[in-house]
Formats: C-alpha cells, structure tokens, sequence
C-alpha cells in the first residue's frame, strides 16, 4: 500500500487554513435579499391572530410568509406546515418569514410582526406524551400522507412504533438466574455545529430553481421540493460548498424550503436565510432525548439470556428524520452484545421540544447510555467484572442481531479484540479505582457499542474522473465535505488504485447537483464505503479505457499493460509506455491524426440485499455491516464536592483498514470530546410551557480547550471484504461508548447509581441526597 | 447585528460626556454610555437593550489611569478586564476578574462594565466590596469619591447620567491574604453558579459572594457569624449560611438548595485558606 | 439611519468605508470588504469563530462596534502570510469542517506574539475562548505548542 494508510494532508488544508475556504454564507451578492423568521415564543399554543402591518411599514420589506397553509413537509411523515398555521408545536417554531433588503430591516420588520397565542397544555416529555390522557400534538394524525414503513397511531402521539421479536422470552426468562431492571431519562440537546445554518434559493426566469445550502442531503433537498411543490426535479440545482460541521443535523431539510417559498414570493428573487444561533438551536432540528427501560437476564455464569427493552425517543414536534432514529434504535437495541431472546418496543413519540435531527451515531450514543449502565448493574449484581461481563457476551460472527441478521466475519468487526486492547489501554487491570486521599479518587468506567447504518435500501452513490491536459486527474463526488475529509481519502484510493500520486488528483470539494453525480446523503459514516467504491469502479472504467487506447497506440494486447506513476506502460519492458497527458484526450500520432477521445471515467454503488423490517417482527437486513469498539474513560472525582475531571478517555474501533491515520485519529478523538460533552454538559432546559430556557452558547456550552481529557486511540482492523480496501466507517464511532464509560466511572465513583444525563455534579449530589 | 442604529460620540472630557448626556437624553433618545460595549452588542440583537445614542468613554483619560497614588491604587473603568490582569496590580481583582467570561471577551469588557452591567454576576465588583474601596464618580455636580459600600447595594446605585470613572483602593488591602474562586455548573465553562471571593485584614476573614443571589454582596452578618472565635469551622459555617441574603437563584445553573451546598463547601475553603483551619 | 465614513487600518491596508454606527467589525469585514475569513458562529461573543487581531491582541469582531476600530490595526486570517502557526495547523490535523479555524488560527497568532513562551496554563486560559466542535483540542494544543517552543 502506498498511498492508502498514510496521514494525506487533506486536499482542502489550505484554503482553511487562510480564511479562503468558502461557506454558503460567505457567498456575497448583490442584490441578495435576507430573510427573517418569526418564532413561536412557547412550546404549544393555538395562533389566534397575527398582525402584520407595523412591519410592513419597514422601509425595504419585500415580503411577509403567514397566515397561509404551504403545503405540508416531513420526511417520514408529513407532518410539519413549514410556517405554522393553526398552532405552534415547539418553541422556536417559525410562524412568519419576512424578506427585506437587508438582515437588519427584516429583523426590525419581523420584530413588529404581533403574534396573538393562546396557550395549550405541553407535552413536555415521551414519557408524558405516552400517557393515555396526554394532550395530542397532533390532531389530524391519521390524515398525514407518509411513508410505507412509518407506522403513525392516530389519536396517540405514537408516531411510529418499531418491534423486535426475537427468540423465545419465556424461555430467556427462564434461562436467566439474575434479572436487573433499570431507567434512564435525558432531554433533546444540540448539535452546535460552529457553522448555523444557511440556505440561499432563487428562481430565474426560466423556471430553473437555484439553491445553495449548508446541508449533508443536497440531493434530498432537490428531491423534496421537486416533491413537496410539484417542481420539476431537472429544474431544481442545489449546491453545497464546504459544510461548517454538520454532525447529522444538516441531514433533514428545512431552511431550503423556507429560502425557496421565500424567492417565490418576491419574483425569484435571490433570498438568504441564515440562523442565528439561537434560531440554530431552537427552530432547527436538534439532538433527540430518550426515555428507556431495560431489563436484562443472565445465567450464574454472566451469560445474558434475555431483554427486554423499551426506548421512548423524544421525537419532539414533527417526527421527521425521528422516525428513521427510531427504527435505528430498534435495530442494533441491545448493544453488541449475543442475545438469544430480545423483545424491544422503539417508539417515536411527538412532544413539544424541538424535532429531532439524526445525530452522530443515529440513536446509537443515546441507546448506549441505557445498555451500558445496564451492563453495569448487571456485572454489579453478578459480582463479575464489568469488562469481563461484555466480553463473555461480546456478539461475534455466527450470531444473530436482533432483526436476525447472522453475522460473519465479514459483516462484522472483531468485539473481543478491541475490548482486549482498550483492556490494556486504560491499564484497566489496575483495578477501576485508585484513591489519592480520604477526598480525591480516580476511577474507570467502561462500555462497548456496535452501529450499522441503517439507510435507504437503495441509496446510491456515484463519481465522475476526468483528465487534464498535464494527466492528472479530477475527482467528483457528491460526498458533502462536512470535515470529515472524505474528498480527501477518495482520492487516496483513487491514488492507491491507479498507483499514482495522491497530489496529481484534484478534488472538487463542492457539489452540485446538477453535475456532480449523485451521493445519497453524507450521513452515517457512509461516505469512504459507498463513495470509495464507486471510485474504484470509475477507476476500472478508467484502467479499461486507458489500456484500450494505450494497446492500440503500442501495439500490444491489454493484458500486458500496467498502469502505475500516471503512465500506461509494458509490464516486462515499463520504458514502452504512454503518460496519461499523451492520452487522456486522445492519442495524436505524429501526423495530427487522433485516436480515442477524452478518457472520462465513471462508477457507482448501491448497497446490495438490503431489506425494510418486518412490521411484526423485526426482521429484516437493515445495512450492510456491523462496526464494533470499546471504550474507557478515566476520571479525577471529588467525594466532597462532586465535581470531577476527565483524565483519559479511551476508544477502540474496529475500522476494517485505516486509509489516514491522522484522519482517522482525529474523527475518532473530535467524536469522543463531543461525546464527553453530550454526556458531561449538554442538555435542553426546559420550563414547564416547553421553552428552552438555554438557546445560546454562553448558556448552553460545548467542551472548551483544556476541558478535555488526554485521548487514546486504538485501532482493530478486521476488514470488511466488499468495503474499499476493507474499510469500515468510523466517523461516529468515537462518540457512541462515551455517555456510558463516563456515566459507569460517575456511578462507581459516587457509589450511587446514575440514570440521567447530562452528568452534572448537581446531578450527582441530587442521587447522593436521594440515597441518603 | 442590531436591528437598530445610533449616534455615536467619543467624548474625551468627563466634563463633555456628563453634557452630551444630559442633552441627548432631553432630546429623548435614551443615551447610553458605552465602555467595552459589550452589554449594548450582545443584548441589543435580542430586543433587550435599546439607545439612539452612544457615548463612548473610552478616550477619557481620567477613566484610563491605572497608576497608585499615594496610599490608594486607582483604577479606570475603561481598563478591559486584560489589561487589569497583565498588568496584575491587584491580585485579587486579578484572579477574581481572569474569571469572568474567557480571554478575548476580557479584551473587551472593561471593570467599570463589568460592575455597571444589568448581567447581575457583576464578578469584578467583589475584590472592591472586600477592599472597602472608593470609587470616583462623575456627574452634574462635578466629581465625588465615595465609599463604595454606599453606592453599590446589589448593583452600582448611579444617578442618570453618572459616570463611574476610577476604583481607589487602599494598598494595605492589595496585600492581604485572599481567596477567590469561581464554581460552575460543570468545569470551567460559563457564569458562576457561586463566584466567592475572600481576604484577611485585621485577623478578620471577608467574604463576598456572586451566583447565589441575584446580586453580589458583601454581607456583614455572614462575616461576623464566620469570624464567631470558640466555635469550629462547621459551625461558623452553618451560622453564616442562616443569615444569607434572599432570594436564592434557582435557576439552569443550579437549584437554590445546590448552590448553598457548593457554598458551604466554598465558605470551609476559604477558612481553610485563610483562617488555617483543617477540615479533613 | 446615518452613515459615517471612516478609515481602517486593515491588513496593512487603508480602507475608506461608509458604515453604520451600530454595524460590527465582522459585519463590516465581511459585508463590505469581502474578508470572509472571519466566521459568525454566535455573534454573542461566546464562541470565538470571529476572533481577529486587533492592536496585537485578540478581539472577538462581533463585540466591536466597527468605529471603535479607527486609529487600531486590524489584523484578519487573510492578513497572515505563510506564518508558521498556518502550517502548524496543517502539519497537526487541527481542524476538521475549518470554520472555527481562523478564529483559533488568529486567537493562537496573538497569543504567539504576547506571550512567546507561553506556560500551559496561559494557553489554556487563552484558548479557551473559541469553540472547535469537530476537534479533540489535542491537535490544536500540537499545534500551537510546536510554534511556541520553537522560540
Ligand atoms: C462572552 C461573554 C461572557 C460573559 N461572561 C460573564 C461572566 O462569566 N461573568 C460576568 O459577570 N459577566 C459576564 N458577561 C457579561 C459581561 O460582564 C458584561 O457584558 C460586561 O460586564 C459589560 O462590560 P462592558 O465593558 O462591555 O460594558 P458596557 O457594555 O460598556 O456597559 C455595561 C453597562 O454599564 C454601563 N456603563 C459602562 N461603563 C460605565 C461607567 N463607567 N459608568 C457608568 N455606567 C457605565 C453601560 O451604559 C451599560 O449599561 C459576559 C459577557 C460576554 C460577552
Ligand atoms: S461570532 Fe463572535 S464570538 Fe461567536
Ligand atoms: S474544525 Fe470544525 S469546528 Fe473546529
């Protein structure tokens, strides 16, 4: 391997590191019109009257979106007006888009808009929207079109429900010698990319529909407005440029379809809408709650028999992408652990927080929390190491999954490894506990996760190459780079197949729809697997096309030929060879005659033998592999006060191949310190009419320098057989392990058994009180 | 981005800013002085604050000076929070003040803002509150100095129109033993669930508090009951925490019953630090 | 609404620009000279993506007014030329989406100039004032401690 492994620098370092790389919102024009939302102040209310007339006495108003039923958006559902009409669900709902000339007249315009409310009683959580007398978030439930596998309950605020029917429970149950039965609660949080959204639509004369959009799903933006508004689809051009963080949140679409209706409204003109951040965090798709029970057996030996599992995701307003987090969680419910008998009720629950976004690790980080703590309980109650508990029940190729996929050595990543080396790593046989003093001690906790991405079972992914005239190459892909440096590690396997020089390939960092070829969504570490195949397809297409015309011009058959250094040359005599510049376009003989034409390479990928789940049952093949890690977290606890600092935190993956090590070091590490700071810090306050009562960075508050524990990162590398050079994803798998690790060392440090997140030290001090 | 605009004026004479004010405020335009500026910026883009027209007071030499004279350390209220720590005169106020906001926001806030802010924290008033500093105040009778114990009751009781322009603070109290810390909700991130900010003068411990009330204060009955001879530390602790000022914050932060836990924590620290007593 | 007209000093460069009163350095910055580099995260001054130099020091432009700007030199990303912090940044994989990156990039810049051999407890104190949300921190700390000690 030459190229693939090593820490590429990524393609795009430059620009970043001068100021030149370009966001959505730093694409200036003139004239470029800004607009506004209103938002709803309260978490539930009718909309009794909304007064416009002050604002359209701003100078420079061009418009005001209200009042008016746009048609309904929603990706599983259709259940979210874009603007409200009738009521408002959440806090931060838009009820009015102004458009003016600039952002401060459509902020003093929209300030005077007068929005008249009457309060209605909030579903403040999914354990509270599950209620049988809980007010309903929405009415009109069974009248909402929606997809196949969207199972909505009218007259509830069940806005899906995915089963898993596995094995026999009775005979799990009995089976079982040990029972431990635990519940875990946290409210919705957010995202905080530092980049907020940003979309830009204009509409030219035409008809031809141009977006430009901060966003993970440009193809889906196309897509749903095509859909939603009856647009013809070749119209319809979205560009994404370099994506300021996304983590799952600029997956759905919505700020697109305000920009657009927006545009519509003033004559096609162009229209900028960008979030505040406040707006960011509360209008915006956020970081899904969850309210869990589960409840594990297991034999005298730690062998886990059987569980029995119930996940109320706090979907919030409009179920969304929350439907698809739902059926995640559904499917991979237990955590990487072999479990015969499993019965698990997943619901998507409508409340009146914020609607949920995917989130780096798609339900996989929050269902963690509730197993992993569980897992502890249970070595607890076994008296069994707690590590030793996960690896005796580590799942393994030749089991089953819950929706009863049976794994091999392929599919699957090697558990035991990593829990072995992450062993070693956090010097766990040191014991979980060190005391400095009667007041200081330092603790471990530990915990396992696994992850497949469950996406659309015929989600595609596709690259274009063309030549220059020197040979080097360029690469398109519509993988978004969000920076993750996904552009950049195609191009390493693109190298790495064409044996050539990583440098002389030139990646075009923005997408457009229109000419670059499809990606499905740049979500669920997805991108290196689908996109890094398609390339490798286009690179045959490319060795084909190269050798074709290269036999041609050196008279040789095909198979003699070998390509590596951008040259086509002999294989027993490489001095007899052609440069690609002297056939990418074409060869020209010395008389100007030309053969071939310009060489353009193209591939695609579509994952194969993927199946939706059986309503019933569960059963089905929801994607393609299973990543495996294991996690330690080390912490510095303070008996007295509570508090604590994180010393080490610890992952171990099995990534399949690492194609960049820096890179892969670094997602790993970034995914971790947003993990810790989910589980340690991050949260939704909410007051009892559903506001948030933390929409700012001063109040809601990401790790900062020097926060951050010393970080250990290890790699297992199983390969996957059918991943590009046996690659496995490994964007998100740094965060899943981390609420449960800290949440294990908290418990065992404080003695006391926590259930909530995030792990504050009031928290902490809240159980002790509580246990006193 | 403010969804307003403003005049702008950058008097250079106490004199002239305490005029422009008067006159911009007859013309009914709620004139607002402006130090770092940073309250107008961050609340304005929300629909909290509101003027249309700002006095900047920033090129006033008078509220420039960091310089001691005499017996007294006098400080100018443009100073930014960075300023005042590089330059480190102080060392309570320079700790105390390293903990408000972060580092380059510091670049900005100034001390008399810091102390005049509507944000009730007001963390850099409390190394003066223990000092028994004074302060300068410019109005239209001219200047006074005035202790600030009568001036500052919860927040910093200007006349419309008034001016703070220095701290002077005696150097016998810049030398003093003291404590400062900053509790947050979780690390080291944020406001204060409870600031405590402490020094030793005459064998006396004082103490001053922000984040447990929705002001900061000086209490004399929290001092005399942590000062009570004869009595152990728990006790002196426990009487302190019964003659607290009300109300109590509970709020995101934390609950009102946490914030007196960590502050009975933190009034055993500062006993520890300064009145050598050993808990544990 | 008036207008007023002023000179910055900018990159080494005069700029004459028309502005409001209430109009922001990173507003002005972006919107009427095109510096893009300064990134709005928050514009609350909580989240450093809008870090400039200002005088030597690091200043959040989202919480300057842009005429409190006159008579300062005003240092932007797109002023950096090749500094070595810039390729510390590359070399260490310090950034990831590159949007907190100039604000970092012009926060550790300051902190170079002010305090060369910075101890950790002033970088900490000093970093702490931006937000990287894709990043460990680690990298950043490599970075910024692999020009630091080379003085
Ligand atoms: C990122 C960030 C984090 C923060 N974190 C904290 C924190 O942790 N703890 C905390 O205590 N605060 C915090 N704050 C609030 C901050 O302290 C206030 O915004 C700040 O104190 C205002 O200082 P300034 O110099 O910008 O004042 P300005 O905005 O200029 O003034 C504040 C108020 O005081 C008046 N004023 C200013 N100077 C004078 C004077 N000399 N005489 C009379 N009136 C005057 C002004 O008219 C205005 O009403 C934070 C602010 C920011 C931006
Ligand atoms: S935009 Fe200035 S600090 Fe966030
Ligand atoms: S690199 Fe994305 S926020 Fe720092």
């Amino acid at each position: 391997m030459e190229v693939i492994g090593k820490s590429v620098i990524r393609k795009e370092a430059v620009d970043k590191v001068t100021g030149r790389a370009k966001y959505t919102h730093d694409y200036q024009k003139v004239p470029l019109l800004s607009g506004k939302m209103v938002i709803s102040p309260y978490g539930h209310a009718k909309i009794v009257n909304i007064d416009t007339s002050e604002a359209w006495k701003v100078p420079g108003v061009r418009a005001i979106l209200t009042g008016k039923q746009y048609p309904l958006t929603g990706e599983a559902i259709r259940d979210r007006p874009p603007i409200a009409f009738d009521k408002v669900r959440y806090h931060g709902e838009p009820v009015a888009l102004v458009v003016a000339d600039t952002p401060a007249q459509a902020k003093t315009a929209a300030d005077l808009i007068k929005v008249q409310y009457e309060l209605l009683p909030v579903v403040n959580s999914p354990t509270q929207a599950f209620q049988k007398n809980a007010p309903l978030v929405h009415e009109r439930l069974g009248e909402y079109k929606k997809e196949a596998d969207s199972h909505p309950v009218p007259d509830t605020n069940i806005a899906t429900l995915i089963k898993i029917r596995k094995g026999n429970m009775a005979k799990g149950w009995a089976e079982s010698e040990t029972v431990v039965e635990a519940s875990f609660s946290f409210a919705p949080s957010d995202h905080v990319a530092m980049e907020t959204r940003c979309a830009t639509a204009e509409i030219s004369p035409d008809g031809n529909i141009i977006i430009m959009t901060s966003s993970q799903a440009p193809f889906m933006v196309k897509r749903l407005i095509a859909d939603y508004f009856g647009e013809d689809m070749g119209k319809i051009i979205v560009r994404t440029p370099l994506v300021g963080g996304a983590y799952g949140g600029k997956a759905p679409v919505q700020l697109e379809v305000l920009a657009y209706m927006a545009s519509k409204e003033v004559g096609g003109k162009p229209v900028k809408i960008l979030n505040t951040r406040e707006e960011d965090i509360l209008t915006s798709p956020c970081h899904i709650g969850l309210d869990a029970t589960v409840k594990l057996g297991a034999n005298r030996s730690g062998k886990i028999t059987v569980a029995e599992i119930l996940y109320l995701w706090d979907g919030g307003a409009y179920s969304d992408k929350a439907i698809d987090v739902t059926r995640s969680g559904a499917t991979d419910c237990t955590g990487p652990y072999n479990i015969e008998n499993v019965w698990c009720d997943s619901y998507c629950m409508y409340t009146n927080h914020p609607y949920a976004a995917p989130f780096r690790g798609f339900s996989h980080s929050e269902l963690s929390f509730a197993i992993e703590r569980t897992m502890d309980l249970l070595a607890q109650k076994l008296n069994i190491d707690p590590l030793e508990l996960r690896y005796i029940n580590a799942i393994m190729p030749g089991n089953t999954t819950p929706t009863r996929v049976r794994l091999n050595k392929s599919n699957v990543g090697n558990l035991q490894k990593c829990i072995e080396k992450v062993r070693g790593l956090i010097k766990w046989d040191e014991g979980p506990v060190k005391v400095l003093n009667d007041r200081f001690i330092r603790v471990k906790g530990v915990s396992c996760s696994w992850k497949t991405s469950t996406i659309d079972t015929d989600a595609p992914s596709g690259v274009i190459l063309t030549f220059n005239r020197d040979g080097s190459i360029n690469l398109m892909s519509g993988v978004v780079e969000i920076g993750t440096g996904t552009k950049t590690i195609l191009a390493q396997i693109l190298a790495e197949r064409l044996k050539m020089d990583v440098n002389k390939i030139h990646v075009r960092m923005e997408v457009d729809t229109q000419t670059t070829p499809e990606h499905w969504k740049t979500v669920a570490s997805r991108g290196t697997f689908m996109g890094g195949r398609a390339v490798l397809k286009a690179a045959e297409d490319v060795i084909h096309q190269l050798k074709e015309l290269a036999a041609c011009v050196l008279r040789s058959p095909k198979e003699d030929l070998e390509i590596a250094n951008s040259r086509v040359f002999l294989r027993d005599d490489p001095a007899i060879g052609l440069h690609f510049k002297e056939i990418g376009y074409g060869y020209k003989y010395p008389n100007g005659n030309t053969v071939g034409g310009q060489i353009i390479g193209r591939g695609s990928y579509i994952l194969r033998h993927l199946t939706p789940l059986d309503p019933e049952t569960g059963a089905g093949r929801p994607g393609p592999e299973w990543t495996v890690a294991a996690y330690g977290v080390e912490i510095e606890f303070d008996k007295r006060d509570y508090t604590y600092r994180l010393l080490k935190a610890a992952t171990v993956v099995d990534i399949g191949r690492v194609m960049n090590e820096k890179a892969a070091v670094g997602q790993v590490m970034g995914a971790m310190s947003m993990g810790l700071s989910f589980a340690g810090r991050e949260t939704f306050y909410f007051d009892e009419l559903g506001r948030v009562l933390n929409p700012q960075l001063r109040t809601y508050r990401p790790l900062r320098y020097g926060e951050n524990p010393e970080y250990l990162v290890g790699f297992v590398e199983t390969p996957q057989i059918d991943g590009p050079y046996g690659a496995r994803g490994v964007g998100e798998h740094g965060l899943l392990g981390m609420p449960g690790a800290l949440g294990n060392a908290l418990s065992t440090a404080a003695g006391v058994s926590l259930h909530n997140l995030p792990l504050i030290p009031e928290l902490i001090w809240k159980a002790k009180e509580a246990n006193k | 981005m403010l969804p307003f605009d403003f005049e702008y004026y950058k008097p250079e004479t106490l004199q002239e800013a305490v005029e422009l004010y008067q006159y911009l405020d007859q013309q009914g335009k709620q004139p607002m002085f402006f130090s770092g500026g940073t309250e107008l910026i961050t609340l304005g883009r929300i629909d909290l604050a509101y003027t249309e027209a700002v006095i900047d007071i920033k090129d006033i030499a008078e509220c420039k000076v960091m310089q001691v004279s005499g017996d007294h350390l006098l400080i100018g209220s443009t100073l930014t929070l960075t300023q005042i720590e590089e330059a480190n005169l102080f060392p309570l106020l320079t700790k105390t003040a390293s903990q408000v906001a972060d580092h380059s926001a510091r670049g900005k806030i100034t001390l008399g803002g810091n102390i005049c802010a509507r944000i009730f924290y007001r963390e850099a008033v409390l190394p003066f509150l223990l000092a028994d500093s004074q302060v300068v105040i410019a109005g239209t009778d001219g200047g006074k100095v005035v202790a600030i114990h009568d001036v500052f009751q919860g927040e910093l009781k200007l006349k419309r129109g008034e001016i703070l322009v220095q701290t002077a603070t005696e150097s016998r109290f810049i030398r003093a033993p003291f404590f400062s810390f900053k509790r947050r909700q979780q690390w080291e991130t944020g406001y204060p669930l409870i600031t405590v900010a402490a020094l030793k003068i005459d064998q006396e411990v004082r103490v001053a508090v922000s984040g447990l009330c929705p002001f900061p204060f000086r209490s004399k009955e929290v001092e005399t009951a942590l000062n009570k001879s004869g009595q152990s530390a728990v006790a002196r602790v426990d009487g302190a925490l019964a003659v607290l000022p009300k109300p109590i914050l509970n709020d995101v932060e934390g609950s009102a019953e946490y914030r007196l836990f960590v502050l009975r924590n933190l009034l055993v620290d500062v006993l520890a630090a300064l009145d050598g007593v050993r808990i544990r | 609404m008036q207008s007023h007209t002023i000179t910055l000093n900018i990159n080494e460069e005069i700029h004459i620009v028309a502005v409001k009163a209430a109009d922001t350095l990173l507003y002005t910055i972006r919107g009427k000279l095109g510096l893009t580099g300064a990134k709005p995260g928050c514009l609350n001054g909580d989240c450093g993506a809008c870090t400039v130099n200002v005088d030597g020091w690091p200043m959040k432009s989202c919480l300057m007014l842009t005429v409190e700007a006159v008579g300062k030199k005003v240092t932007t990303i797109e002023g950096l030329r090749e500094t070595p912090i810039q390729q510390a940044f590359v070399e260490n994989f310090a950034f990831q989406c590159g949007y907190c990156t100039p604000g970092f990039i012009m926060n550790c810049h300051s902190l170079i100039q002010q305090h060369p051999d910075a101890d950790d407890q002033t970088i900490k104190e000093w970093l702490e004032s931006n937000i990287c949300r894709c990043t460990s921190y680690i990298e950043i700390e490599k970075a910024v401690k692999s020009v630091l000690n080379k003085k």
